[in-house]
């Protein structure tokens, strides 16, 4: 088991900055076999949480996207009929218990990412994206599969994991959990990155940028989501502007405010908050930072 | 906490602490389970875990479940594991107290933290607090918080309570009746469930003859209910709670909130079904009810912080207030343009339309009115009968 400070240096290795609090829950997941919680806002880098472990266990990542309907078909398993009926067709007149073995077989199986999870012969690490978009029923069913990890096909028998995957789920809190998921799952709660750690993350994903023209595009970045735009941009917004920036050859925000102005209007996602971040806006913000 | 800081030291001492320390936790309303606890003990007698700030940092991640846990476990952890005692519930906001305070300065400190949360302090006995308002007004709004707790098992009268929750049991019958023939109109756009369909004609030789269709699924109306429990509501709020706890009863969703200079979340509380229990529960959330208003500080913690969990598309939120508000109007303004753009009807009940004379000219009540789509008198049980028709359109 990789102790914490293990951690935080391997999520450095892959490009994620990590801070003390996460490096903990990620090392509590390995100590106590956990699902790990992360709730925040749109993109603070929940799902980037779930790819920088993978990468630091050299783990596969499976990620089930949950949406509104999602059932067992979806995320567990499925036959595939049509292939199923085509060979019940081909093998017409032939020993009837012969086809239904045979159509029931691994062949027509089609493993979708719950069982792809538990079938593995390295632990993966299981995302299961937006929880919240999902109904309740599934919830309770997920958690069924994630105390037990074992599932039952009829026609087939139970399916044992033979590795128990690293959870990870995330929510927006568009709906309430529920209190037996929450409490099954260790909980961190992830916010906007403080401006000196937004910056390392730009220093680490952007090649060539100046660590002080970093600096100042997070904090810049920090003052522009205290304006309760409707939109708050999130960590990938702020690489994608910084990545303008440097491919513009801008140096310093201060230096070239029409430019900046501009391209901060990249990161404003919708007409309200284009409206509500003017050139004036703008400017005032880059004399708070610069 | 040096008793963290060996090993060995994991013994029955920390073991009486640490089911001390969740039982506080499940008194402010954590979700900890006996495996949660079990594990605790695990970290705390992990080495990597010895140095307090890690401890926090790790049993945080694991007896949190929700933001709000989050948010108040700082302060509970500190409270309880550097000495202070913990004794009476006191709602004070979120933010983290680390030195000795007195829960005047607490529950006076607003503004920090939205979330309104309970947390454990010490009663401090030199604290002479007195209601700086007087019982029963009527009119006007007040800055201050009110430190009474307010009985409210007076509230449970059982006639009355009764003829609140026959009223709300109507109202809910009269909207979903509303509801059940919407559905069927949407109910065009069906699909066939492939998989159920050829499950079925296993039995028929594997020819489909019944056909297993899916249809979208109805999400029932939700209400939710804002109560203003503020001094110059208090000649109503005995009526609304007891209409509240009705709506909570026999709607199928339904979340209310309590709010005068800080929002309180009281379905749970009021979701208890011996009416007498659900009073003295709410009473001990409720620390603070008959004190000021602070109706658009109010609205924008709930925006902010319980919005998108309790509302969706197919919600009705009922505001039920005199519209005094303390705060600037503007602000009152911008969080119900927040609120109309989230839900689907906002219904205002206001006690006072009722008086002769009334005009919607307090500064709060006139800037929050373009953003409402019933505005009623609402005063007594009766009126709220009145309304049924109206609530029942919407």
């Amino acid at each position: 088991m990789l102790d914490r400070q293990a951690i935080a240096d391997r999520l450095a290795g892959v490009g994620y900055v990590a801070d003390a609090a996460l490096a903990t829950v990620l090392m509590l997941m390995d100590m106590l076999q956990r699902p790990l919680l992360l709730e925040g806002p749109a993109g603070v880098g929940k799902t980037e949480v779930a790819k920088a472990l993978a990468a630091i266990h050299e783990a596969r990542l499976i990620r089930l996207q949950c949406h509104e309907g999602l059932d067992r078909a979806n995320s567990l398993y499925e036959w595939n009929y049509q292939r199923q009926l085509l060979a019940i067709k081909a093998r017409e007149g032939r020993d009837a218990d012969d086809t239904e073995a045979h159509v029931f077989s691994e062949q027509y199986l089609l493993e979708r990412p719950l069982l792809a999870a538990i079938r593995q012969t390295v632990p993966p690490v299981l995302l299961i994206d937006e929880i919240d978009r999902a109904d309740e029923e599934f919830e309770a069913f997920l958690l069924e599969v994630l105390s037990d990890f074992q599932v039952s096909i009829p026609e087939l028998g139970t399916v044992t994991a033979t590795a128990i995957p690293r959870v990870v789920l995330t929510s927006n809190g568009t709906r309430e959990l529920s209190d037996a998921l929450r409490r099954r799952c260790l909980y961190h709660a992830l916010d906007f990155p403080e401006p000196d750690r937004e910056a390392r993350i730009l220093l680490m994903r952007i090649p060539g940028i100046d660590a002080a023209l970093a600096m100042q595009i997070a904090r810049l970045m920090q003052e522009v989501r205290k304006q309760e735009l409707s939109n708050v941009p999130g960590v990938a917004e702020t690489l994608d502007w910084a990545a303008a920036l440097v491919g513009l050859g801008v140096s310093r925000i201060d230096a070239d405010r029409a430019v900046v102005h501009e391209t901060l209007a990249c990161v404003l996602k919708t007409r309200e908050d284009h409206a509500r971040i003017s050139r004036e806006v703008t400017d005032r913000l880059i004399g708070k930072v610069a | 906490m040096p008793a963290l800081a060996r090993r060995e030291d994991v013994g029955p001492a920390i073991r009486v602490r640490l089911a001390g320390f969740v039982r506080t936790l499940r008194d402010n309303g954590f979700q900890v389970g006996l495996a949660e606890s079990g594990d605790a003990l695990r970290i705390l007698s992990a080495g990597a875990f010895a140095r307090p700030p890690l401890a926090k940092a790790a049993l945080r991640s694991l007896l949190c479940g929700r933001r709000s846990d989050w948010d108040a476990f700082d302060a509970l952890f500190d409270a309880f594991w550097t000495g202070r005692r913990v004794k009476t519930r006191v709602a004070t906001d979120g933010a983290a107290q680390t030195s000795q305070r007195t829960m005047r300065t607490l529950a006076t400190q607003s503004g920090g933290d939205p979330a309104g949360l309970p947390i454990d302090v010490e009663r401090n006995n030199a604290s002479t607090d007195t209601d700086p308002e007087p019982a029963g007004r009527r009119e006007g709004a007040s800055r201050y918080e009110s430190l009474s707790r307010v009985d409210f098992r007076r509230l449970a009268d059982p006639d009355a309570m009764a003829q609140a929750h026959a009223l709300a049991a109507r109202l809910a019958r009269r909207m979903r009746v509303r509801l059940t023939r919407r559905d069927r109109v949407a109910r065009r756009g069906r699909r066939i469930d492939l998989r159920r369909t050829i499950r079925a004609s296993l039995g028929t030789g594997g020819t489909p003859l019944v056909l297993v269709r899916r249809r979208p699924r109805h999400k029932p109306l939700r209400v939710v209910v804002l109560l203003d429990a503020s001094g110059s509501m208090s000649l109503y709020t005995a009526v609304f709670l007891r209409f509240v706890h009705g709506v909570l009863d026999c709607f199928t969703e339904a979340e209310a909130f309590l709010f005068h200079t800080r929002l309180v979340h009281v379905s749970d509380a009021l979701r208890e079904k011996d009416t007498a229990r659900a009073l003295d529960r709410l009473g001990l959330m409720a620390e603070g009810v008959g004190g000021g208003t602070r109706i658009g500080e109010s609205l924008a913690t709930f925006n902010r912080w319980h919005a998108v969990r309790v509302i969706h598309s197919r919600t009705c939120v009922m505001i039920l207030s005199d519209g005094y508000d303390t705060g600037p109007p503007e602000r009152l303004a911008s969080e119900m343009a927040a609120l109309r753009r989230r839900c689907r009807r906002i219904v205002w009940l206001n006690p006072l339309i009722g008086w002769d004379g009334y005009e919607p000219s307090a500064r709060g009540m006139a800037a929050a009115l373009p953003y409402v789509d019933l505005f009623a008198p609402a005063h007594t049980l009766e009126s709220l009968a009145a309304l049924e028709p109206y609530l029942a359109r919407l």
